[in-house]
């Protein structure tokens, strides 16, 4: 129903204050102000004016005609432009022409649609507010009872309260039955071994030599080629994994846990006689594993020795056992102790003393 | 006046004030920013090393100290090698335009190049160091690919993935290398300016450093592929772009829609 | 009020010549179908429901649409897309990657972006559709929490709408992982790091969840099932029934003349509302394709592909995770420690695990802590301005800055080197304005809720400012004021303000209802809390004594201008029958609450 007349409705001025209709009247005024209902309708330039009309009717099919033309453009440019052609854009500067055109030709056919019907029916079509009526969600209580009655006979046609076995045995069957395919999901998923999970977790390549018995070099990565100790210039910084990752069975899962900074410092600035023992001379490795959450801690400040975590950075003193000086991690990077083969290069000599990376409940 | 003073409770007054206060702050803040003083002048003379020392007395003595082992304010240049001389000076970062927690780049050097030729011919003079590179492996022409795996191992964790900059400990950051010259990375490489490790020859080979160089160039040259970069920061500058332009457009249209047409 | 004639009445007559069944090839399909579902009784009913007309409203709306346009490009994802972890080398078109070693997965999302025409423009939708998906998801609940549309009888659908908020957060994480590039991998590598933090089963829940260890070869592939299949069955569910549910409660509206509880008014869905929102669904792809054609979005072939030993500064997630990011950031190292020789990682297990459930829990009580408090029963489907309900918009805000301090806190490092503010500060200034900030918010907001209300109060009482200076004979400056008309003054004064609850008297001394005695203790400490500061909307009765309170001064005014448009001849002075304010004194009218 359409309204054309400003009319009062004082249901709605009632129901707006629930609970709260204490009828205060002071000099016989009413407690609240009644709703004054729709205000008289304003009606639009097209509504009497049939140029007005006419021209929103040009507009939109306007708007309609650019989405056809932006179809056809990407139909056009679909076929017709190179991917290697570049357009400079403003803004943008050079950029893909084909990218650029098939976007905005999509953009234009899509808009076209869009803005077209919307126009329509903000101009052309009828503005008069149209009044809905509500009910309440509420079943009336013949249906209510009607329903509780139905599940009353059903139940007792089903013997339910006559046979508790039954019901029991149903019901416990039916909050067991899911049992199976759980356990399936959580039996198969990973591997569930504690000495297999936490094991994982415990160790990494470093703790084992190579399969000719020699401990494992520390090679650079990507190139995966050795260091010598003389390369490791005061300030230097190598990125480091194991000699032999490649042939380990899952490369990528051991160059998790076992990359490696190797950072030359002054000797003199170490603070940590462990640190100076496990070293060469001011060469120290260690995981590059946050021990927050597991993101390599790359960025290494060579003036004031801080190794930073750009993921959430967390801040360790290479100077002094890798400790933490700010940021979220919980404890220090683990160092590994390394020392010169006979041929001049660096080798681990042993394993992390502690598992790297993040903590997890068995790691102490 | 008045008509003014009618329309302040119209809504779009806060937003007029809103934008007028950040505009206000803006201006604020460039004024207040530190800027670069004038380029200090210089005179050389003839013979490189001679003239070098000349200019280093004049510019550099005074923190360095006047035989360049090291002063009150400077760390001793002796064997830092003319490399290091003409990355510091030739990025305009010395002589220091102001303390703070790491020199800046500047957007012009306060010396030409004959004379930064010059301060390095006189610094290189005083022990040995790595020397200017060759310009073989910094205008670019190495393997890109292999240059992108060395950067995103060695350098983007400071720098971010496309050399756009990044932050370190207390203020200090990595600047970004989208307008380095391929001589000043691979000198910044070589001698490890202020926060930087040094990455010699023996870690990353002229030919490792000549690919990273390649591959910074590509990512300065090579035209966009989906649009606008918005600074190639990663996934912050996109959700600022939702939350303001994307989002706007749309509650734009929104507010279109569900107004009542004239 | 003769006007045209309505639409609704040229459609009765269009009906009544049109003979049954003869309309035509549609007419007949439409028979047909109707002959075999009688679905004309459905499409009837639901061609007449009527859509108030408000912006807030598209807010769902784009969410909505985003969604759509997210399951139309995915799946022409899927046709390229290959969720495999093996180890392949790169030998496509983009130069830059020739011959490095990377995944399937980021090799066919490489080529995707490079060698599929048009793949990158779909890519780029697909993503940033699920940014704006995320934002209006976000838009729309802030819309429904601040304007109470979450009340009785709308509880359930918050509580889907909460939970479709959170499998969308899950559902654009999984997706942001798939192409396995070094920002994606970096971020299931910090994944497996919060599930390690979990007391007690953490590493087994990693173990099972990546097949093993991390990276292992499992996760990508269980990732694109979760992502393509199982959220968006759950996701797409959950949504129907979200819509359902608004089809079953009608839309609310906002308060305004005509508006009550028991009427929607608006536009029916045939024809404004197909036209408008059927349009809308086009603007919205339009401008996600048109951003799409533009601007760039996670371009993977500049990440490069994942490996355990690479890393890119400003490595964040997308912005929907920024929040949990951010609390990563800001949880200082002591919270992990060591006891009974297990190893407690509450740095992480509380922002990475933690908080989103305690986050979604504390949303999803609010309405039945709310109407416990209000104790009020009664079905709303009139929108509370936020001003009136300034506690609960105190709450709200507290909410949403406590929300965007963890949220920025995630962009700590690009905050840094932009604002050449030095991080550690920032950390440290988050830390503190987390929970500062939210005390803030509630008290401010809920401040300007009140002094917004008195300037409703005042408008009721003594008219809109018109900015007019008026100069009495006797040389005293008023500004005149202009009556709010009733249409103007309705959603001003049409609003209930709830009274403080007080202790039934007794209860307290009855020791078999002690437990009760207590919740009842709690009720009324909290409904103080919510309802002690309150404006009560503007009586008839108080605007009648308003006026008679102007009557001098307006008598003067009056004089005044009756002489002004004597001497000029303008009609200046119809505006003043509002009263007036004298310039000297601004308090010259004291409120009534103000006493």
């Amino acid at each position: 129903m359409t309204i054309d007349q400003p009319r009062n409705d004082k249901d709605g001025a009632v129901s707006s204050h629930d609970g709260h209709s204490e009828v205060a009247t002071r000099d016989g005024a009413p407690a609240q102000f009644e709703n004054p209902g729709l205000p008289p309708h304003v009606h639009r330039a097209g509504d009497h004016d049939e140029k007005a009309a006419k021209r929103s009717e040009r507009q939109v099919a306007a708007l309609f005609t650019m989405s056809m033309l932006g179809t056809v453009l990407f139909i056009v440019s679909y076929f017709a432009i190179s991917a290697d052609d570049v357009v400079t854009l403003p803004l943008i500067g050079p950029m893909k022409a084909l990218h650029a055109a098939l976007g905005t030709t999509l953009a234009m056919s899509l808009l076209g649609i869009g803005l077209g019907a919307v126009h329509w029916a903000k101009t052309l079509m009828s503005d008069e507010e149209v009044v809905e009526e509500r009910h309440t969600l509420r079943s009336p209580d013949e249906a209510r009872d009607g329903a509780l009655k139905i599940l009353e006979e059903g139940a007792e046609s089903a013997q339910l309260k006559r046979r508790p076995l039954v019901k029991y045995t149903l019901g416990a069957s039916m909050g067991l039955f899911a049992l199976p395919l759980g356990l399936q999901l959580v039996g198969s998923l990973g591997p569930l071994r504690r000495s297999k999970v936490v094991g994982d977790l415990q160790t990494t390549l470093w703790d084992s030599k190579l399969p000719n018995g020699k401990p494992r070099r520390l090679m650079r990565d990507p190139d995966n080629t050795p260091i010598r100790l003389s390369d490791v210039t005061l300030g230097s910084v190598f990125h480091v994994l194991p000699e032999g990752i490649d042939e380990a069975a899952h490369p990528q899962n051991e160059k998790v846990k076992a990359s490696v900074i190797l950072v030359s410092l002054e000797e003199s600035v170490i603070k940590s006689a462990r640190e100076k023992a496990w070293g060469i001379g001011g060469v120290v490795a260690y995981s590059k594993i946050c021990t927050h959450v597991g993101c390599p801690v790359g960025l290494y400040e060579q003036q004031t020795h801080h190794l930073l975590c750009p993921c959430h950075q967390s801040t360790f003193d290479m100077t002094d056992d890798c400790k933490v000086v700010f940021g979220p991690a919980g404890h220090p990077l683990p160092q590994l102790k390394i020392s010169v083969d006979t041929e001049g290069y660096i080798v681990a000599d042993q394993g992390f003393k502690e598992p790297v990376g993040p903590s997890f409940w068995e790691r102490s | 006046m008045s008509a003014l003073a009618a329309r302040r409770r119209h809504p779009a007054a806060l937003l007029i004030v809103l934008i007028f206060a950040m505009a206000v702050l803006g201006g604020l803040y460039a004024v207040l920013a530190p800027k670069s003083a004038d380029a200090a002048e210089a005179t050389a003379n003839s013979g490189q090393i001679t003239a070098g020392r000349q200019l280093f007395i004049s510019n550099c003595a005074s923190c360095h100290g006047s035989n360049a082992a090291g002063g009150p304010a400077g760390p001793s240049l002796v064997g830092v090698g003319a490399a290091s001389v003409d990355f510091q000076v030739g990025t305009g970062r010395m002589p220091l335009q102001q303390p703070g927690v790491q020199a800046q780049r500047a957007n012009k050097p306060q010396f030409t190049q004959a004379e930064i030729n010059q301060l390095a011919a006189y610094v290189a003079s005083l022990g040995t160091g790595p020397a200017v590179p060759p310009s073989q492996y910094t205008n670019g022409g190495g393997n890109i690919a292999k240059g992108g795996e060395l950067f995103r191992v060695n350098c983007a964790m400071c720098h971010n993935f496309a050399g756009s900059g990044g932050a370190l400990t207390r203020g200090k950051y990595a600047p970004s290398l989208m307008d380095v010259s391929g001589k000043h990375v691979y000198e910044a490489m070589l001698t490890g300016p202020q926060s930087m490790p040094v990455f010699n020859d023996t870690n990353l080979s002229p030919q490792d450093k000549k690919d990273i160089i390649s591959y910074l160039k590509n990512v300065k040259e090579e035209p966009s592929q989906g649009g606008h970069n918005l600074g190639l920061f990663g996934p912050v500058p996109e959700g600022m772009f939702a939350w303001t332009i994307g989002i706007g457009i749309l509650i734009g249209a929104a507010v279109w829609l569900g107004r009542k047409a004239a | 009020m003769t006007t045209s004639r309505p639409a609704d009445d040229l459609r009765k007559d269009d009906k009544r010549d049109e003979p049954k069944g003869n309309g035509g090839p549609a007419g007949a399909i439409a028979n047909w179908v109707d002959e075999r579902t009688g679905a004309a009784k459905g499409a009837r009913f639901l061609m007449k429901k009527v859509f108030p007309d408000h912006w807030s409203f598209m807010l769902g709306e784009i969410a909505m649409y985003s969604l759509i346009i997210l399951l139309l490009t995915g799946t022409f994802l899927t046709f390229w897309f290959v969720p495999s972890m093996g180890e392949t080398v790169y030998n496509g078109s983009y130069v830059p990657l020739k011959g490095v070693q990377m995944s399937e997965a980021f090799k066919s999302t490489v080529n995707i972006s490079m060698d599929v025409r048009g793949g990158l423009l779909i890519r780029q939708i697909h993503h940033w559709a699920a940014l704006l998906f995320l934002v209006s998801i976000m838009l729309h609940m802030a819309r429904v929490f601040f304007t109470g549309a979450f009340r009785k009888p709308r509880e359930i659908n918050w509580i889907i709408g909460l939970l479709l908020f959170m499998l969308a957060m899950v559902e654009g994480f999984a997706g942001y992982s798939l192409p396995d590039d070094l920002l994606s991998g970096t971020g299931i590598r910090a994944a497996e790091g919060f599930m390690l933090s979990i007391p007690v089963i953490g590493s087994y829940v990693a173990s099972l969840v990546f097949g093993g260890g991390f990276p292992g070869e499992a996760i990508i592939p269980r990732l694109f099932t979760v992502h393509v299949l199982l959220l968006p069955a759950i996701i797409v569910g959950l949504f129907t029934a979200h819509i359902i549910l608004v089809m079953v409660h009608k839309h609310t509206q906002y308060p305004g003349p005509g508006r009550t509880n028991k009427n929607v008014v608006g536009f029916p869905l045939m024809p404004v509302y197909t036209a408008k929102a059927g349009g809308f669904f086009f603007i919205v792809f339009g401008v996600t394709a048109l951003i799409s054609g533009l601007v760039t979005i996670n371009p993977i072939w500049m990440y490069g592909p994942y490996e355990p030993t690479m890393v890119t500064a400003g490595s964040q997630p997308d912005w929907y995770m920024g929040f949990a990011d951010g609390a990563l950031r800001l949880l200082p190292g002591r919270l992990e420690f060591t006891l009974l020789e297990h190893t407690f990682v509450f740095n992480v297990f509380i922002g990475a695990i933690l908080l989103i459930p305690l986050m979604w829990t504390a949303m999803g009580i609010y309405p039945f802590l709310e109407k416990w408090v209000t104790g009020d029963n009664e079905e709303h489907h009139l929108l509370d301005r936020p001003r009136n309900a300034p506690t609960r918009t105190g709450i709200g805000m507290a909410f949403f800055v406590f929300y965007f301090v963890l949220f920025f806190a995630a962009g700590n490092d690009l905050m840094a080197i932009k604002l050449h503010l030095s991080i550690n500060d920032i950390t440290w200034a988050f830390r503190i304005l987390t929970f500062l900030g939210p005390v803030m918010a509630f008290w401010i907001t809920k401040r300007l809720c009140l002094s917004l209300q008195r300037r409703d109060r005042d408008l009721v009482l003594h008219g809109r400012e018109t900015g007019r200076i008026i100069r009495t004979a006797e040389g005293r400056f008023f500004e005149a004021h202009e009556p709010l008309n009733r249409y103007q003054r309705w959603p001003l004064v049409s609003f209930a303000s709830h009274a403080p609850v007080s202790l039934p008297a007794g209860i307290d001394r009855n020791g078999v209802r002690r437990r009760k005695a207590a919740a009842d203790k709690m009720r009324v400490r909290l409904s103080h809390f919510f309802f002690n500061d309150r404006i009560e909307p503007v009586t008839p009765a108080e605007l009648e004594a308003a006026h008679h309170h102007d009557e001098p001064v307006r008598e003067e005014i009056d004089h005044t201008v009756e002489e002004a448009r004597r001497l000029e001849g303008d009609d200046f002075g119809g505006k003043l029958h509002g009263g007036a304010e004298e310039l000297s004194s601004s308090s010259a009218y004291g409120h009534p609450d103000q006493r």
